[in-house]
């Protein structure tokens, strides 16, 4: 009884403010519109032609988490050069470290990757796991399940809207995951180069093969030497392609396609990164149709 | 556990002489007793099934916080001692300098010393200080951190160490114990992360290099889409230009707001103006007479600073990876009024003999203005201007013609603007290391030009925090 009252009381508010979700980055920002639809309004920090690594805690993030109700990160420590000062610095309590205003794609995604060994000898690993998880169709399903679930959970009233609208995107999603599967058949095998380890669970979803990166070490930038060491290794085992994600520099990229004589794939990686990649359907839909041209 | 209990029921029953049962009727009345039996079970166990899955769904909304990547990765790892240790780096840092002059003999004319680390490097191969940084949550509603710095005349120095609010909620923050103020936009960088070596000229003259009060502060973030910060600090006002006393009450304080935005995705900025109000007692320092004689000189009254600063970053789409740029300037204008002490009773053969005491007001102002460019991955090359005006000075002393002339304050009366031109090159293999080539070429002490150069490495072990915008 008292439940209701207080639910009573907060209707009006809850109907006139939308949730205020603050999306780490694109992917992110695209499943809250789905699953929040107008009674979402969403801010996505970053763009896909930034390097997720690489992003700094400009004043503007502090400005937009101070309103937030939701910030919606991948977690794993993809963004903690910059979340934990937009975080302290945003005197929002709501969306501090594990309050319900927090959500952490990764805690639901299956990770691969993990280092066995943290050093940073090895690049710029990540002990929890490769934290680019959006590009495995599985893990989007499972992020959609349990922000749907959060989502409800910080806006009550609204739960039966963000229920139905999350069953309808995931029944949607695995309905379009396996036409993509269907789509991606010819890419079993495919010998690819990939630029960083950003595209890992899309070569693993798909069972293609990554004969190399053009990273030395995950983090670094390619190197000459380390350019020329891949090429000679790919006289012996060949790729078919190399992909590079929209936010990667392009030169060492075109470099390798242009002297292995392999075809050069540029993958949106996000949504934004082309213009068919609007949401996450074009998202996976133009990844596929780039990489079976490059796999032609 | 029920199915198993149903289970076991079914097979008893099941196993019961049934042949000595012989009516039918009675066989079917069990076996309808059992299969109500069964349904009741399977009820209660669907039942709590649902409950069961109902309350993991509250648990999971209600707890997402501590347990990231956990619960679905395979393999997820035991829990440790050590899981909850705080997060630990360490910055080692160190410089290989040469310059013209003495950094020992260092000053900056026309104004008071701050007592700070102002001189330049040290010449010959040097240790920089290394910094300590602990950090970590306390618990829901506080984090805290330390900065130690242990220099490298072997002693320890706590540069940062402060409680900071969480949960306090409504854009506040409350931030108590030794920390960088948020006056200015350099004071709140730790040194490792400067783009050049030292501090501004400004920061060196006003600041001693940086204002690390004890105190508190509040900062309140305005509930709109551009960014609006205000602040305001109590302190103990322990450093210059302040001085450390035994009293009841706040020594320094501040005020100072920024505000911020993005201009498309490329740019982002910030701009500020910052206050500092402190009321020095007997801040003392050595200066030489006309004759070339020490005489302990000391101020006495309110200081009062205001800082105007402004940052320009821009990266081509926002992705700072393979180049970007960085401007920076930040305008300091002091007013100090008060009196002034002139004591050379410590001379064998004193000019005056006593220690004199009169008005004395100063208007004094400085500059400086930095850009920082990556041309290509790793490396970046920078150059800053620094520009001082020691203003205008009323010294009543030297009003009175019976006292000491303006000979006798070389440095308080030197009539002269210190400038320095610095330019820098430097490459980061990763962002964790970093080697730095600076000259300088700097005007600090009238009528000299110091020539420096040096090479400095930063590196970074362990845990490495966010930097600040």
């Amino acid at each position: 009884m008292r439940m209701l009252c207080f639910f009573l009381m907060l209707a009006p508010f809850s109907a006139m403010a939308a949730l205020n979700i603050f999306a780490c980055t694109p992917e992110w920002g695209s499943l809250a519109k789905e699953l929040g639809g107008d009674k979402a309004s969403v801010y996505v920090a970053t763009t896909a032609l930034q390097d997720p690594h690489k992003i700094e805690a400009r004043p503007s993030l502090i400005a937009r988490a101070r309103n937030a109700d939701l910030i919606v990160c991948t977690g794993a420590e993809l963004e903690i050069g910059w979340l934990p000062l937009v975080q302290s610095q945003s005197g929002n309590a709501k969306i501090q470290a594990g309050r319900p205003g927090y959500f952490e794609a990764s805690s639901v995604a299956t990770m691969i990757e993990k280092p066995e060994r943290f050093d940073r000898s090895m690049g710029d690993v990540h002990p929890l796991g490769n934290p680019h998880i959006h590009l495995d169709p599985a893990n989007i399903a499972k992020v959609a399940a349990a922000l749907g679930e959060r989502m409800s959970a910080l806006d009550a009233p609204e739960r039966a809207y963000y229920a139905e609208r999350t069953s309808a995107f995931v029944a949607r999603w695995k309905e379009a995951t396996v036409r993509w599967e269907r789509e991606a058949a010819p890419l079993k095998g495919l010998a690819l180069v990939v630029y960083h380890r950003d595209l890992s669970y899309l070569v693993r979803w798909l069972g293609m093969r990554e004969v190399g990166s053009l990273e030395p070490k995950p983090g670094l930038p390619p190197s000459t030497a380390h350019l020329s060491e891949l090429l000679a290794r790919l006289a012996s085992d060949p790729a078919k392609a190399v992909a590079r994600s929209a936010y990667n520099d392009p030169r060492a990229a075109e470099w390798i396609a242009e002297r292995a004589k392999i075809r050069l794939v540029v993958v949106p990686f996000t949504v934004g990164g082309s213009d068919r990649a609007k949401d996450l359907f074009g998202l996976y839909d133009d990844t596929i149709a780039k990489l079976l041209e490059g796999a032609r | 556990m029920f199915r198993m209990l149903s289970v076991t029921a079914l097979a008893v029953a099941a196993s019961a002489p049934l042949a000595a049962i012989a009516q039918g009727d009675e066989l079917t009345k069990i076996r309808e007793e059992i299969r109500q039996l069964r349904e009741a079970y399977e009820g209660r166990i669907q039942n709590l099934e649902r409950r069961l899955a109902e309350a993991e769904a509250r648990a999971v909304s209600a707890e997402p916080g501590p347990a990231p990547a956990a619960p679905a990765s395979p393999g997820a790892q035991p829990a440790r001692e050590s899981s909850f240790n705080p997060a630990i780096s360490l910055i080692l840092q160190g410089t290989a300098a040469r310059s013209s002059r003495d950094p020992d003999t260092y000053q900056i004319s026309g104004f008071a010393p701050s007592g700070g680390e102002v001189a330049p490097a040290p010449r010959g191969f040097s240790l920089g200080e290394s910094e300590l940084i602990v950090s970590a949550s306390i618990d829901p509603y506080f984090r805290g951190q330390l900065v130690a710095a242990l220099t490298p005349q072997n002693e320890l120095e706590v540069e940062e160490a402060f409680f900071q609010t969480l949960a306090l909620g409504g854009g506040f923050t409350l931030k108590g114990g030794r920390f960088l103020s948020g006056i200015g936009y350099q004071n709140e960088i730790h040194q490792h992360a400067w783009d050049f070596q030292d501090a501004p000229l400004a920061y060196k003259a006003f600041l001693g290099g940086r204002w690390n009060d004890d105190g508190l502060q509040v900062k309140w973030v305005a509930p709109t889409d551009l960014f609006v910060e205000l602040g305001a600090e109590v302190g103990r006002g322990r450093i210059f230009p302040s001085t450390d006393r035994s009293r009841n009450s706040i020594g320094a304080w501040t005020l100072f707001g920024h505000v911020g935005g993005d201009v498309g995705a490329s740019a982002a900025w910030r701009a500020g103006l910052s206050y500092l109000r402190a009321s020095p007692r007997d801040r003392a320092f050595e200066d030489l007479d006309s004759l070339g004689n020490p005489v302990a000189q000391s101020f006495s009254g309110k200081s009062a600073l205001w800082i105007a600063d402004f940052v320009l970053k821009w990266a081509p789409q926002g992705n700072s990876t393979a180049t970007n740029f960085k401007l920076q300037g930040e305008y300091f204008r002091r007013t100090e009024q008060g009196s002034l002490t002139y004591d050379d009773t410590a001379q064998a053969a004193p000019q005056f003999g006593a220690a004199l005491a009169g008005d004395y007001r100063s208007r004094q102002s400085g500059w400086y203005l930095q850009g920082l460019y990556q041309f290509m991955p790793r490396w970046r090359v920078g150059y800053r201007y620094d520009r001082l005006d020691s203003g205008n000075v009323d010294n009543a002393l030297v009003a009175s013609a019976l006292g000491p002339a303006v000979a006798d304050f070389p440095l308080l009366m030197a009539a002269y603007n210190p400038t320095r031109h610095a330019a820098m090159l430097d490459w980061s293999p990763t962002e964790f290391s970093r080697l730095r080539l600076q000259f300088a070429s700097d005007k600090s002490r009238i009528g000299v030009t110091d020539n420096q150069a040096l090479v400095q490495y930063i590196f970074s072990l362990g845990a490495h925090g966010a930097h600040r915008f």
